[in-house]
This record gives structure tokens, sequence and C-alpha cells, in this order.
């Protein structure tokens, strides 16, 4: 092929040589045009749209008015909800992404230990969680503020507590528990990739590896199958910072919205108070570019680092 | 793949007269390591399920047990009441519970069916029509999964009300037919296991590109369809409150439940089952279409 193109080339110009591939693969441009059109509209326009609008002061009703920096001004300076909102997002981000990355890792590699048939059932055992809806939601039975709650009933029966605990109201509690539940239900998409990137590696490399003195199933992991498995950590890293950025709905099913002193705020509560109650659209929108920024920056950054395993 | 390794090597062996080797790895295997991660395994295992067993075991609960105090656990005499008062409640309600349902099925199917034709289309081009741009678009793509929809939300919003679409079903199911993630998969799955020389030799006979697609390409990639069908429907079908819809009438089962389960304790056996009846339907797609997920998985990596 890319002989054809030097053949070609030699006698048009490589804009002349591309118009002509273009008008040779015509049909191509017309597969990829319902995908692509829908996806230009619901993602590309509306993240170039939050950058505009994040600009402007727009309440949906009234033109958009230009403001320049002020909704950033006021997002860092003026806005102490939003500051607490940072930091409880990126103290759950570093729990749950990295949890639940370490932990789809760790257990999908126990789970390829298995027989094939023990370990479909396993991996059907730890992925249902995360595929079963709000059936996360029955922890607030676990954990019910009333004593018929199970925890309080048998806690203050074995004399642990003296009282029912208000687990989902009570400061302290929440965010151990959120990412306890957050954990539980993030053995998704990077967890079944895991398992099939164990299972893709060719197994006459571990016999190699056993020759060349691999003592032990950690060395083996580490210098044969990681590096060999690398695309498919990628792909895992990228999902589970994605969710890890973007957990917020869990919360707000479990603690309620607002949560007590704002305590488990994320910027995804604070985006849906803006954008979704009180309609300051342009607010909300310099929100969403944070948010966007945030998710971008640290998917590249750990891109970066990843692609050093092994090499 | 795993088994097929297995039986090659295996034959290997015994042309070498040493049949009696067996093919583990016990050079790198410790039997104390082995036992170590089974318990373990199986701890986590009962974590991960304790959950959802006290969800069904709590659905079959009658009245007087879900009263008792202290709790108990398990279920002495498990009856069906709460699926009955579940349909029976929820039929008295303002909007019917058969409603949420309807839209929950609509959204879920039509959105899923969508997903999978518009990837396929794209994804074919991207991975096997050698145009301009194609590592372009393919790479925009790849930058969406880095971010989800929470961040386009609110641009969304005003979309769809240039739009006219919100509080309409539209405003749910259309935006599920351009995922990144479908076309990510679809396309990684095209391009390892859709043999180039076999869509060539169709060419030459003058095949159109639409008719390769659905005759030669569509038939090889059946697990990456089993896979986006599974992806796109789960999420559909956990569709809960949207931003857009605002009409009792129009909103799904997730959410109708969502707001049962809030109702407090003695809804709690009602609502109990009705998560059972939700989170069933994914599962047993799973189920179905597991082995498929895990070899389209396996093609799905990030390569550079």
């Amino acid at each position: 092929m890319a002989k054809e193109k030097a053949i070609i080339r030699s006698d048009m110009t490589r804009f002349q040589w591309t118009i002509m591939e273009m008008k040779k693969h015509k049909v191509a441009y017309v597969m990829v045009a319902p995908y692509f059109i829908l996806f230009t509209l619901f993602t590309v326009v509306p993240v170039l749209l939050s950058l505009v609008l994040s600009f402007t002061s727009f309440d949906l009703l009234n033109w958009p008015k230009f403001i320049f920096l002020d909704n950033y001004i006021r997002l860092f300076l003026d806005d102490d909800v939003f500051i607490t909102a940072i930091k409880n997002t990126l103290k759950f981000a570093v729990v749950t992404g990295p949890g639940s990355y370490l932990l789809s890792m760790l257990f999908a590699w126990f789970i390829n230990e298995l027989r094939p048939k023990v370990r479909s059932i396993m991996t059907l055992l730890f992925y249902a969680p995360s595929i079963s809806g709000n059936v996360y939601l029955i922890w607030t039975l676990f954990f019910s503020s009333d004593e018929y709650g199970i925890v309080n009933a048998w806690g203050m029966k074995l004399g642990l507590l003296s009282e029912p605990v208000l687990w989902f109201q009570d400061k302290k509690y929440i965010f151990v528990l959120c990412c306890c539940v957050a954990l539980w239900t993030s053995l998704g998409t990077s967890f079944l990739t895991f398992i099939a990137g164990f299972q893709c590696v060719d197994f006459s490399l571990y016999e190699a590896g056993a020759v060349d003195g691999v003592k032990n199933r950690w060395q083996e992991l580490y210098y044969i199958t990681m590096p060999y498995m690398r695309p498919q950590m990628m792909l895992g890293a990228i999902l589970a910072i994605t969710g890890a950025f973007g957990f917020g709905g869990v919360i707000t099913n479990l603690v309620g919205f607002p949560s007590p002193d704002y305590c488990a705020h994320t910027i995804m509560h604070h985006l849906d108070d803006y954008g979704g109650q009180r309609f300051e659209m342009g607010y909300a929108s310099a929100i969403a570019t944070l948010l966007f920024l945030m998710m971008i920056g640290c998917n590249l950054l750990i891109n970066r680092i990843l692609r050093k395993i092994g090499t | 793949m795993f088994e097929n390794l297995k039986n090659k090597i295996k034959v290997a062996y015994r042309k070498h007269q040493t049949n009696k080797v067996q093919f583990k790895r016990s050079v790198t295997r410790s039997a104390g390591g082995d036992v170590g991660i089974y318990i373990m395994l199986a701890i986590v295992a009962f974590v991960m399920v304790l959950p959802m067993v006290y969800a069904i075991v709590q659905s079959l609960k009658p009245l007087d047990e879900i009263f008792v105090f202290p709790p108990r656990f398990f279920v002495i005499n498990p009856t069906f009441d709460n699926f009955r008062d579940l349909f029976r409640t929820m039929a008295d309600s303002w909007v019917p519970f058969s409603r949420y349902v309807f839209n929950t099925v609509l959204i879920s199917v039509a959105g899923t069916a969508g997903n999978v034709l518009l990837s396929s289309y794209a994804a074919y081009a991207i991975s096997k029509i050698r145009f301009p741009g194609r590592k372009g678009l393919f790479k925009i793509v790849t930058y969406a999964l880095m971010f989800n929809s929470t961040v386009t939300g609110i641009s969304n919003f005003i979309i769809m009300s240039a739009l006219g679409w919100v509080d309409t079903y539209l405003a749910v199911i259309v935006p599920a037919f351009c995922t990144p993630f479908g076309l990510y998969l679809m396309k990684q799955f095209m391009e390892t296991n859709v043999q180039d020389a076999v869509l060539e030799s169709a060419r030459l006979e003058g095949a159109s590109e639409n008719k390769i697609l659905w005759k030669i390409a569509m038939p090889m990639v059946k697990p990456a369809w089993a896979t986006l069908i599974l992806f796109a429907f789960k999420d559909l079908w956990n569709t809960g409150a949207n931003l857009y819809i605002y009409s009792e009438q129009l909103k799904t089962m997730n959410y109708a439940i969502s707001q049962l389960v809030t109702a407090g304790i003695a809804r709690s056996g009602v609502s109990a089952a009705a998560t059972v009846i939700m989170m069933l339907v994914p599962i047993t797609v799973f189920i179905i279409s597991q082995n498929n997920v895990i070899q389209t998985m396996s093609s799905a990596g990030m390569k550079d």
C-alpha cells in the first residue's frame, strides 16, 4: 500500500491525492455519517458549547451576556461550596479510582487461575453488582438508621452500639460507606477487560519465563503478564478514571442532596445544583468545563505513566 | 483460547513421548499461594453476593417477618406477596407501573438497536476502508472515552431544547446511538477479526460496501454485537431520573423504584421485589453473552 502511494504521489500534490482518495471512498463517508453527525451533535458540540458559555452569564431566557472570566473568578474566590466540592471529588476519586483499578486487576488475576467453568461463575458474581442498576440501594437497608437496619440491630444486640446510628447522615461514616458501595459496584467493564487480557497471554511465554528463572507468580505477573496486556491496562485505566470522577449519582441516592454540611458534595452535585435547579447555565458551564479538563488531564497523565510499563 | 492452547501443548508433549508432563505452571505456583487465593476469592465473592442475596430474601419476606426484631437475614415462610403487591399498588398509582416498564423496555430496545447499527457502520468504514480522515475520527472518539456525560449534560439540555426534544423519548434514545465506547469496541474487534483478504476478494467481484458489511463482516463479529448489546442495554435499562424528562408518564422503572425505596420500611419488601426484577434482566443478558463479551474485550485494548 505504501509503495502504491509513492507512485501515485509522484505526479500530483498531496492535496490532489487526498481529494482523489476521498472521491474513491465516497461510500465510507456515507457509512460514518449517521454516527458522527449524532456524535458531533451530542458530544463534540456540547463540550465546545460549555466552553463558550462558561465565559457568559446565561439563564436560558435572555441571550447570553459575555462576562469573560467572571464565572471562574467567582468559582475559585467566591464559592466556598465549590472548593469543598473539588476537595470531595478528589477525595472520592483518589480512593475509588485506583481502588477499583487495583481490585479489578487483582481479582481478574485470581479468577484467571480457576478452571473455565468456575471462572465463568466467579466472573458473573463479581461483575453482577455493577450492572444491576440501583441494587446498591439495598445497602441502605443494611445500614438503615432505625433499629430495623441489620447493622444497627446486631450492633446493639451485641453491645457494640448504644443507640441506632444514622449511618448515611453522619459525617463520620458517609465517606467510608459511599466509597465501599462505589467499590462494590466498580468491578465493571475494566474488570471484564482484564479477565479477557489475562486469557490472551501466550502460554509459551510462561514456559519460556520459567526456563529463564521466573520463580513465583508475582514475578510472572510483573515481567510477563503485565507488559503483554498493556493495551487492556490502558483501557482499564481510562474507564476507572472516568468512573471515579463521575460518581455522584450513587451519593445522591444514598445520602440525599444536599448532603449534611456538604460533606459529600462533589463537583457533579454542584453542576446539577446550578445547571439543573438554579438555571445559571453560564456558571454551570464553567463547572462542567473544569470537570472536563480534570478528567482529560488526569487520563492523559495516567496514560503517559502506563506507557512506561515494561519498557 | 486457553483450552485450545492446553490441548495443543498436550499433543506436542505426547509427540515427544513425555505425556506424563502435566501442563501446570508448578514452577511459579506455590501450594500456599493457591490456597490463599482461593480463600480470598471465597471471602470477597461472599461480600459481593451478600447484598444481592439479601435483596432476593427481602423480596420474599411476608410483612410480619419484615418487622421482626432483631431483623433476621433469612426468610422462614417465603411468599410472592411482595411481587403481587408491587403490581397491585403500582397499578393504582397515578401512572401505572406497566407504563414505567413500557418506557424502560422501549428506551432500552430502541437505544440498543440504534447503537449497534450506527456503531457497526462507522466501525466498518473506519477499520476496513482506507479513506482520508479515518484516523482523526477515531482519535476523537478515543478522547471522548476520557470524560463522561455529566460534563455534557448542561449543554445537551440546551441542544435538546433547541431541537424541541425536551420531555420526549427522543432525548433519551437518540444520544444513546452514538456512545464512544460502542464504536471503539466494534472498531477494535473488526480490525483484528475481519480479514482484509476476504473483503478484498469480495470487492473484486463487485460487491458494494454495504453488502460486504452485512454478508461478510457482520457474521464475523457476532461476539462484538453481543457485547455492544450488553453494554448499551444495561446502561439504558438502568436509566434513572433524567434532566430532559419531566412528565411522570415518560419516566423509567429505575426512577419509580428509587422513589419506592425511599418510602420507608413498610414498603421495603415491595421495593426489594422491584429491585430483584430490575437486576435479573441485565444479569440474564450477561449470562447469555458472557463468552462473547470476554472474546470481544480481549481485542479492546488501547493500542497506542
